[in-house]
């Protein structure tokens, strides 16, 4: 085992890191995401010109990472520098379900997301999903040579922004069947696709999205009819490596804020972190970091195991830094005091990053029930 | 002991009901129910109709215009203008400054300033906090100078609820610095229209604008405003915060809010069944009703005991510390019922006129707001921290 990052890891991660020191302070972040779209094209391309959209991909599909330990590193900075643009919803869920899935000429599209030309989304979950990855309601009918789509699509990450849809819809089966999934590449501006952009509690913007009777040529099916159920597991649990580490890279700022907050904040004539009460529970904060830390590494280490052992790590990620998660942004804030409530202040915008993370591709619930299946499968 | 409601608390029940029925406008009640923000009229609306009817000072003796009810009293009328939608009153003139003044105040005071609280024409503040002196409010600096019949006022205080509406504050101000910080403390009322005195929004971390900075720049109050005496105001202060302690546990709340989440557990699906059935939302929720459960009855039993005035720091202490962390709960627990649609937040929506279809499940749009913004909880009114401290102070006898 080797618990260091490699070279080219360590260079990627100091490099973002003085990107967003440099260029992405939180009042300016505050302002991108106020945006119509909720992030900024401008910040979007120098992203990309740093190579950071690249570094989500492997280099046979024209990026030069790609691995679990690549999303890792780069969520981890991306979450400290609160970074609103779409690197969840373009490269990690549609480039990975586009890498997966895709022909040659769909793949094709890959380097428009690598360059920034193309932006991305996901639209899978729908109204009643929850969190259940194998609800799909939405149908595709054959219709001619093509296919017709019926359905909606719910809490879509940067779908407002779009050009292109990766839609998910059900070809045979029941509602939860992960048998007869199919996966459709979709321009935004199909004729029966309607999109309903909003901003998210924590910055980010999503959208609903109705399809109605909204017809695709048969050459907009993304791999085999009904098939792109493990592909979509796939795409979710990349999606929880990035979040988790997200999450640990968020923990991280909201630990160092608060520490410093208690060596310097003073009540009745001392600094607050002389009170035992809030030693003891800092200590605790200081601890499950660790454990959150731990459980992405975990998730992102196994990115490459068979599916049982992928999935049992990525649940338990997700579980721990949901749990973990709340426990941090909840004690920083109380250990603050009323600072911690105020816009101007900043810890707040991170404590809402770190509990909305709870909230996509699953909660501390939905992976505490499914890693029990899992490991049960798995005995 | 007896558990039920006697025949007259049944039908003090059915009164209170009755007039919630017939007085409480549903254009209010529509907006709590959907969590939606309440304008100043509307909360000056809601006071003047109970002030017409005699309940708006429920907590105030009847000598001073209130209702003398009792604790169980109080809790059935609690519970059923919750249950009905009825809006939280203010309370920084009717729960905070009016005890001070009948305890402490002249009879000028009190025969100018409790009427007013009462039909409306003065809406305060509070003015304790400042941006040093928060927990440690003893240490507070804003100073008052006395200069022939007036103070004069220079300092800050900030956190200030609602001083947006304000016309009037009510200031702990420091008269002396010899000896304890405590002892050179005074109690003074501000009209918040003399000249030197700005307010300032505070944004919290959600959004919203309910807090405010308060700047005193050579403000001159007369010195007939001293609530009494001149360095006493410590006491008062503390007078305050220990007895007053009607609806500290929001128990009524609670259980609106508690039926609330088993609404939205029910409309919510999972694989096709009732969030309400899943095993691990079913436990959370649970927990949640049988901690509310015993909390009405430590309430009412802590309030209603014989020795609940000798321990009211401790006994306040308890039931702000248990109220608060039910009520994070069940915003905990709302919040995530939602699955993905506690992500979506259009601020406008929580207002009166907006009429878009809503994002998602036509409950959601309040729920992780409220979830944020109630994090301040156990933050103000005495963290839940320092009540710890004040418990094991009083009750360890080390
Ligand atoms: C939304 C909101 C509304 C408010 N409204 C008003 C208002 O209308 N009027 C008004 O006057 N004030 C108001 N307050 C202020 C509130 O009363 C203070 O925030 C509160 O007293 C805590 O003070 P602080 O924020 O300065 O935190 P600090 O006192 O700095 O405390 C920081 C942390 O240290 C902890 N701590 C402090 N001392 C100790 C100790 N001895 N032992 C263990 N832990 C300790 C605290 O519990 C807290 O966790 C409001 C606050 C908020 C957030």
């Amino acid at each position: 085992m080797d618990f260091n990052h490699t070279e080219d890891r360590a260079m990627l991660k100091d490099m973002v890191s003085r990107f967003i020191a440099d260029n992405y302070a939180l009042e300016a972040r505050n302002e991108i995401a106020k945006g119509t779209e909720g992030f900024s094209r401008q910040m979007w391309a120098r992203f990309a010109e740093l190579g950071l959209i690249g570094a989500l991909f492997s280099e046979e599909d024209g990026g030069f990472g790609g691995a679990g330990f690549d999303i890792g590193v780069l969520f981890e900075e991306l979450g400290k520098g609160l970074v609103v643009e779409p690197f969840l919803a373009s490269a990690v869920l549609s480039g990975s379900v586009l890498a997966q899935l895709g022909n040659a000429e769909q793949k094709a599209l890959i380097a428009g997301i690598i360059d920034g030309s193309k932006l991305m989304a996901l639209a899978h979950g729908e109204p009643e999903s929850h969190y259940e990855l194998s609800h799909v309601a939405t149908t595709a009918v054959r219709d001619g040579g093509g296919w017709l789509i019926n359905g909606s699509k719910a809490v879509v990450l940067n779908g407002d922004s779009a050009d292109l849809l990766v839609v998910t819809a059900r070809v045979s089966g029941e509602t939860w069947d992960e048998d007869g999934i199919s996966a459709f590449l979709v321009p935004a501006d199909t004729d029966g696709v309607s999109v309903r952009g909003y901003p998210t509690m924590d910055g980010l913007h999503a959208s609903e999205i109705t399809l109605s009777d909204v017809r695709l040529p048969d050459t907009a099916l993304l791999g085999d009819t009904g098939k792109a159920y493990p592909a979509i597991e796939m795409a979710a649990a990349r999606a929880n490596v990035a979040l988790a580490s997200e999450a640990v890279g968020l923990m991280d700022v909201c630990r160092d804020m608060t520490l410093d907050y208690l060596r310097t904040r003073k009540q009745f004539g001392v600094p607050i972190g002389k009170f035992q009460a809030l030693q003891h529970r800092m200590a605790t904060v200081l601890t499950e970091i660790e454990q959150a830390r731990s459980a992405a590494v975990n998730a992102a280490g196994r990115l490459d195991r068979p599916r049982i052992e992928r999935e049992m790590a990525i649940s338990s990620a997700k579980a721990l830094t949901g749990r973990i998660g709340r426990l941090v942004a909840e004690e920083a804030i109380q250990m603050h005091g009323g600072i911690a409530m105020t816009w101007e202040y900043g810890l707040g915008h991170f404590a809402k990053r770190l509990i909305m993370i709870d909230h996509q591709f699953g909660d501390v619930d939905y992976h505490t029930a499914r890693f029990a299946e899992l490991s049960r499968q798995a005995a | 002991m007896d558990l039920n409601y006697t025949d007259e608390e049944l039908a003090f029940r059915e009164e209170v009901r009755a007039f919630l029925d017939a007085e409480l406008p549903a254009s209010i009640s529509a907006k709590v129910k959907t969590g939606k923000r309440l304008t100043k009229e509307d909360m000056e609306n809601w006071h003047a109709i109970l002030n017409r009817r005699g309940w708006l000072a429920e907590s105030w003796p009847v000598e001073y215009g209130g209702t003398g009810w009792n604790a169980v009293e109080r809790q059935i009328f609690e519970d059923e203008s919750f249950a009905a939608g009825a809006p939280r009153t203010v309370p920084f003139g009717l729960k905070m400054l009016a005890p001070v003044l009948m305890k402490y105040g002249s009879e000028e005071q009190k025969n100018h300033y409790l009427p007013r609280i009462l039909d409306g024409s003065d809406w305060w503040c509070q003015g304790y906090s400042e941006p040093g002196a928060g927990s440690d409010l003893a240490s507070l600096k804003m100073r008052a100078v006395r200069d022939g019949d007036h103070y004069v006022i220079n300092g800050q205080k900030t956190w200030t609820t609602l001083g947006q509406h304000a016309n009037m504050i009510f200031c702990l101000v420091r008269t002396s610095t010899e000896g304890k910080p405590q002892e050179g403390i005074s109690f003074i009322l501000v009209d918040m229209d003399t000249p030197g005195v700005t307010v300032r929004p505070i944004i919290l971390l959600e959004g919203t604008h309910e807090v405010n900075e308060v700047f005193f720049d050579d403000v001159r109050v007369p010195v007939a405003n001293l609530v009494g005496e001149e360095n006493k105001g410590w006491t008062y202060a503390k007078y305050l915060l220990t007895h007053e302690r009607t609806n500290i546990a929001n128990v009524g709340a609670n259980k609106v809010s508690l039926d609330h989440l088993k609404y939205i557990g029910r409309k919510q699906k999972v694989r096709g069944r009732p969030l309400i059935e899943d095993p691990l939302f079913a436990a959370r929720l649970a927990q949640i009703e049988m901690e509310l459960d015993a909390m009405a009855t430590t309430n009412l039993r802590l309030l209603s005991s014989p020795d609940s005035v000798a321990n009211a720091g401790p006994m306040s202490s308890m039931l702000k510390i248990k109220g608060t962390e039910i009520r994070q709960a069940l915003n905990d627990l709302t919040r995530r019922a939602l699955g993905p649609y506690a992500m979506p937040f259009v601020s406008e929506a929580l207002d009166a006129g907006y009429n878009e279809e809503p994002i998602g499940p036509d409950y959601a749009a309040p729920v992780t707001q409220e979830y944020f913004n109630n994090r301040k909880i156990t933050i103000y009114g005495g963290s839940n921290e320092i009540q710890r401290g004040i418990i094991t102070k009083m009750m360890m006898g080390l």
